[in-house]
């Protein structure tokens, strides 16, 4: 019999069970197909990559990635609305020697939480922050987001989102590059096998910038929701490769190494 | 010949997404015709032609769903 040694299995940074409640004990709480659940994943793979387990600090917002505290076994707080990057400047100025990522939903970090993501990058704290753009609330049930693209329905844009009603998607990414301060910013998207291996090198490479002192690092990841797109998983990676990559440009905005 | 790679699908941890079968490039996964315990039609290994590439594994949203193994040298 051939002999097969395991190449790639559940990162180590992952509870070996999840204590949420008291059954499925081994299973995420996203819904099937869930871009969260990828994107815990490729940051996971980069902790124990970088070796960094034991020094970082995960702090986790409100939104369907609210219970990233149940699943990361590393440092957790679960945050106020909007306020991660408040908490992680907080975090990293008291344990400089940690490392401390903001983890954010697009509801969370581009309504709510405008301010304080705005001011954070522009003080240019020495923080990582990952942003997962599905596009609109999942958790409270698909209420149109600020990222939300135009003609997209949602609860609250029943017609199609409309410049003129409900405003342009804000492009977050864009905005915090007209800032000074931050050192790495990137968009990166789960549309494909392609886009999924360059979202894992770029939050390997937003977390390494952390370890080396670089800077403010931001990540923002165009991921999708089947369940509130009301769309079959694999439709809704099709979204994202063609739909919102076509909104939101990838690419890198800032490079600065440390 | 052997094949280079295999792969563990933990068809309890599964939803029955299909990322995974859509990732592979050389197509030897799929949905099974079976219920698991929650109700979902877990993937599943056909059994052979898996090359360990490990893009499966990436694809997955579930964080230990699928386990990629390549053969030993």
């Amino acid at each position: 019999m051939p002999e097969y040694a395991p190449v790639h299995a559940k990162p180590h940074c992952f509870y070996e069970r999840y204590e949420r409640k008291a059954e499925l004990q081994h299973q995420t709480h996203y819904c099937p197909g869930c871009g969260h659940g990828i994107v815990h994943k490729l940051l996971a793979q980069a902790i124990d990559g970088l070796g960094i387990q034991d020094r970082t600090i995960l702090v986790s917002p409100v939104g369907c990635s609210v219970f990233a505290y149940y699943y990361f076994d590393v440092g957790n707080i679960q945050v106020a609305h909007g306020r991660a990057p408040a908490v992680a400047t907080a975090v990293k100025r008291s344990r400089p020697e940690s490392i401390v990522i903001s983890y954010q939903g697009d509801g969370d970090l581009a309504a709510i939480g405008s301010a304080e993501i705005l001011h954070a990058a522009n003080r240019g704290e020495l923080i990582t922050v990952i942003f997962v753009n599905n596009a609109i609330y999942g958790m409270t049930g698909g209420q149109m987001a600020p990222t939300t693209l135009l003609g997209m329905k949602t609860t609250t844009s029943p017609q199609g989102r409309t410049a003129a009603g409900e405003g342009f998607p804000i492009h977050v990414c864009e905005l915090l590059a007209s800032l000074e301060a931050p050192a790495f910013i990137e968009r990166v998207a789960l549309g494909n096998n392609q886009q999924i291996m360059r979202a894992a090198r770029v939050l390997r490479r937003a977390l390494e910038n952390q370890v080396k002192g670089a800077g403010f690092s931001f990540v923002e990841v165009l991921a999708q929701c089947p369940t509130v797109w009301g769309m079959q998983p694999v439709e809704a990676q099709k979204f994202v490769r063609e739909k919102m990559t076509g909104t939101f440009a990838l690419g890198n905005f800032r490079d600065r190494r440390g | 010949m052997a094949d280079r790679g295999s792969v563990e699908l933990n068809s309890e941890e599964c939803k029955g997404c299909g990322l995974c079968v859509e990732a592979c490039p050389p197509k030897v996964l799929k949905l099974s015709a079976r219920f698991n315990q929650y109700g979902y039609h877990p993937a599943e290994y056909t059994g052979a032609g898996c090359t360990g590439c490990g893009i499966c594994f990436f694809a997955c949203p579930e964080p230990g769903g699928i386990t990629v193994l390549r053969l030993a040298a």
